[in-house]
């Protein structure tokens, strides 16, 4: 096999699955009478009436701006307390029992205490969306500082690395591997509440939008819906693998090489 | 070392709660809003003697147990099938790739048309967010598996399914073991949060009643009955975990330590 074959049997093996489906859910449903399961070609044909011009500027927007807030409200407030706890022992003692509790409290629950302080305003989504968010990146941070490898931490003190250098340099550094753990699993529950934080008590939004339709049982519309936020969550996740691959890759190359040598 | 460690956890527990006994007691926060420690306790000790809470915690995990069962299974076979299938790896990549960061919060609109407040809609969810959690781990698990060890087991004549039992199995386990743990809390979740909006019988449904019903107290006492379920399954799973692995390097490393 020369390469150009092998090239095309991955693009085959990477198109042909997704084909069939398609293909298949398009002529299952093609006919469909049912007023639940409409015919893919209604769906796709009503997409872009649905998600232009307006409704993206009003519904779509809004929802990322406020996912981006609290998303970064949370790294930053998860960071930083992590590294705080994660440096001290003893205040990780003090901790840890209430941080289990809290990490344990399925976020979405969170939703109707914060409506109480903050309305059904976008503070009140993007507390929702960063008080779920924040918990995976404190512990995973927590973990990654502790793990700070001692013979680095005293070759630090040695050179006289202190203060600010030294948590660039050497804790913030060695724990980025956890830490972008943290934040892959804090992206899919903030977009959960996103979601959810819409559908509770808002004007606009994804959310709100395809309840509505469920509503009003404008279904190829809902559908639309469903496919739109499948195709954000995806995108998100390949766009945060990117971000990723920039930001740790020191750390794979360092990774493969140990293995290769091992 | 370990004793200190207890003493200043509950010293970090007892302080929580007297802040939250406090900060509302000074006025810092509305009590209304805000209900000290006590009296969320006492909301606490109400819902355990009314027996509508019971009704509704069973149906909670009810619903958590069946959908993990589900996920659990299927995860796992489709898994090992995925795997040990030639060229069937590289080919649903793609797809799984697609489907699993798809937010299983999309199919909620789906979910209350087609099953309504029914159980069935609490499993779609649950089973849809927990299914990848165990698939993924297994795939990660079944591409661990040692070459050398297969081979010997292939050169010793054994079967398709003797291989799966006695190589792939032991090398994947603690990768299942993995994907139940993060499936078990995210099951948990996803049950919830179907209550909550769908408004399938359960905890989730208490909640949102509590809060039309503006009883703020027993909220936060519901709020706190979830947070303890969660606790409680992350340290089942892991008890669990260090159970069926205690034959692992991984576990019986720890206790020597």
């Amino acid at each position: 096999m020369n390469g150009l074959e092998r090239v095309m049997l991955r693009l085959f093996l990477v198109v042909a699955l997704p084909a069939v489906l398609v293909v298949a859910w398009w002529f299952a449903s093609d006919d469909s009478t049912d007023i639940y399961w409409p015919p893919l070609r209604t769906i796709l044909s009503t997409f872009p009436d649905v998600w232009t011009g307006e409704r993206l500027r009003e519904d779509v927007l809004p929802s990322l701006l406020r996912l981006s807030a609290g998303y970064a409200c949370a790294a930053v407030a998860g960071v930083a307390l992590g590294t705080v706890i994660g440096s001290y022992r003893r205040v990780r003692a003090v901790c840890e029992p209430v941080l289990e509790f809290l990490r344990a409290v399925p976020p979405p629950v969170l939703v109707p205490v914060i409506m109480l302080f903050a309305g059904i305003g976008d503070t009140m989504k993007i507390a929702v969306i960063a008080s779920g968010c924040v918990w995976p990146i404190l512990l995973n941070t927590v973990e990654g500082v502790r793990a700070v490898d001692s013979v680095m931490s005293e070759t630090a003190r040695s050179y006289g690395v202190t203060g600010v250098a030294r948590l660039r340099h050497l804790v913030l550094r060695s724990a980025s591997p956890q830490i972008f753990a943290g934040l892959r699993q804090a992206l899919s529950i903030g977009i959960i509440l996103m979601v959810i934080s819409e559908m509770f008590a808002a004007s606009n939004g994804l959310g709100f939008t395809i309840v509505q339709f469920q509503r009003g049982f404008a279904i190829p519309d809902m559908w639309t819906g469903i496919l739109l936020l499948g195709l954000l969550g995806f995108v998100l996740s390949v766009v945060f693998r990117l971000v990723e691959r920039r930001a740790l890759g020191w750390y794979h190359g360092l990774r493969d090489a140990s293995r290769r040598s091992s | 070392m370990r004793g200190t460690n207890a003493l200043l956890g509950a010293a970090g527990l007892t302080a929580f709660l007297a802040l939250g006994e406090a900060v509302p007691r000074l006025g810092l926060v509305d009590e209304d809003y805000f209900p000290p420690t006590s009296r969320i306790a006492d909301a606490l000790a109400t819902e355990f003697a009314d027996e509508a809470f019971w009704t509704a915690l069973g149906d909670t995990l009810t619903g958590w147990a069946i959908g993990l069962t589900i996920a659990v299974i299927a995860g796992i076979l489709a898994g090992i099938l995925i795997s040990v299938t030639p060229y069937l790896r590289e080919a649903t990549a793609s797809t799984i790739e697609f489907l699993r960061p798809i937010p299983s919060v999309a199919l909620i609109p789906l979910a209350v048309l087609l099953y309504g407040t029914e159980l069935r809609s609490v499993l779609l969810l649950v089973v849809y967010a927990s299914f990848w959690q165990v698939l993924v781990q297994v795939m990660y698990g079944v591409q661990d598996v040692d070459p050398v060890a297969e081979e010997t087991a292939r050169s010793y004549g054994l079967g398709t399914w003797a291989r799966v039992r006695h190589v792939l199995w032991p090398t994947a386990l603690p990768y299942v073991m993995t994907g139940v743990r993060l499936a078990a809390a995210v099951a948990l979740i996803l049950a919830v949060t179907a209550e909550l909006v769908i408004g399938a019988p359960g905890l989730g449904a208490r909640i949102a009643v509590a809060q039309t019903s503006q009883a703020v107290p027993e909220m936060y006492a519901l709020v706190v009955v979830t947070g303890l379920l969660g606790l409680l399954i992350n340290v089942g799973a892991r008890t669990v975990e260090r159970r069926a692995l205690a034959w692992h390097q991984s576990v019986r490393g720890e206790v020597a330590v």
